[in-house]
């Protein structure tokens, strides 16, 4: 009984602590490790709130994909990180009452309405949660009642990749590429010589 | 000792402000930037599932499979454009972004 909080009071206190040294550390390839780190324990709550296929999509594309392109973009680039840093201290007082000012309207939103209550639960069209398993009930419905989001998705990711190889494309210029034309334009009679060799002698 | 929704909005609010406030400390660094941006999709996402898991309905991991793959692709397009910005002026301060003004 007590596994539950614990877990969750674990795993949020980690996530909570990771997402502050992610904005706070001075090496953004910690920033990114930190960031890594906050995703990982996410999945951990998503794996306590019963929604294990998104957990493990989470970290295959957040840890596996997202993160680690970060990764490479921060260690691509030469970049002094310390210039970067300037300004951080001096907006940190007015920084750290706009973030206060913030988490208490927010928690005002939800503690006013409480939305535990049971008149809220059991509106479902959807067959239950606890009917069948996680994976299997999101692809009954993610392929059936929502199969034009999913292809919209596809279509996202699909811009998503020509924008992005579009965008870091650029024309080298001493780089040697295939002509077609010129390619198509040789005579076969001057490209090709006959000769006839004696055995034993060569050309 | 129970575990309500209000424990996973609470802590969905509180990733949400620290992405709020990475945007606004980090000014200059882009890149830090877009990893708050990283943060408050996965609130988002934190919201969504613990909403589908308390109301026994399974729509909400549906969407928050939807912020997934925006935020897939917003970081990888955010990051092409940083990589063009940076070969072209050779920094990625944020002030420095100001070629599009009219």
């Amino acid at each position: 009984m007590f596994l539950y909080p614990i877990t969750f009071y674990l795993f949020s206190f980690i996530a909570v602590l990771s997402a502050l040294m992610v904005i706070s550390s001075k090496n953004p390839v910690n920033s990114v490790l930190f960031l890594i780190l906050s995703f990982i324990n996410s999945a951990g709550l998503f794996v306590l709130l019963g929604a294990e296929f998104l957990a493990m999509i989470l970290v295959v594309v957040y840890v596996g994909a997202v993160a680690v392109l970060f990764l490479f973009v921060v260690m691509m680039l030469d970049i002094n990180f310390i210039k970067l840093r300037e300004g951080f201290l001096q907006y940190l007082p007015f920084g750290t009452l706009l973030g206060i000012v913030l988490i208490i309207e927010l928690s005002i939103l939800f503690l006013t309405k409480s939305f535990s209550n049971s008149n809220l639960i059991n509106y479902s069209s959807s067959p239950t949660i606890n009917d069948i398993e996680n994976t299997k009930l999101i692809g009954e419905i993610l392929y059936t009642d929502y199969f034009y989001l999913f292809q919209i998705c596809g279509l996202i990711l699909l811009v998503a990749m020509i924008g992005s190889i579009t965008l870091t494309l650029r024309d080298r210029g001493q780089i040697k590429r295939q002509k077609i034309s010129s390619q198509n334009y040789v005579d076969a009679k001057k490209a090709i010589e006959k000769k006839k060799v004696k055995i034993g002698e060569g050309v | 000792m129970l575990i309500t929704l209000e424990h996973y909005l609470f802590l969905a609010s509180i990733i949400f402000t620290i992405g709020i406030l990475g945007i606004f400390l980090n000014k200059k660094n882009l890149i830090i930037i877009l990893m708050s941006i990283e943060l408050i999709l996965l609130s988002v996402n934190i919201n969504f599932i613990a909403f589908s898991s308390f109301l026994n309905e399974i729509s909400g991991q549906i969407f928050a499979m939807l912020t997934l793959t925006v935020a897939a692709a917003e970081a990888a397009i955010g990051l092409a454009i940083l990589v063009v910005f940076f070969r072209n002026l050779g920094s990625i301060e944020v002030n420095k972004i100001n070629k599009l003004k009219g």
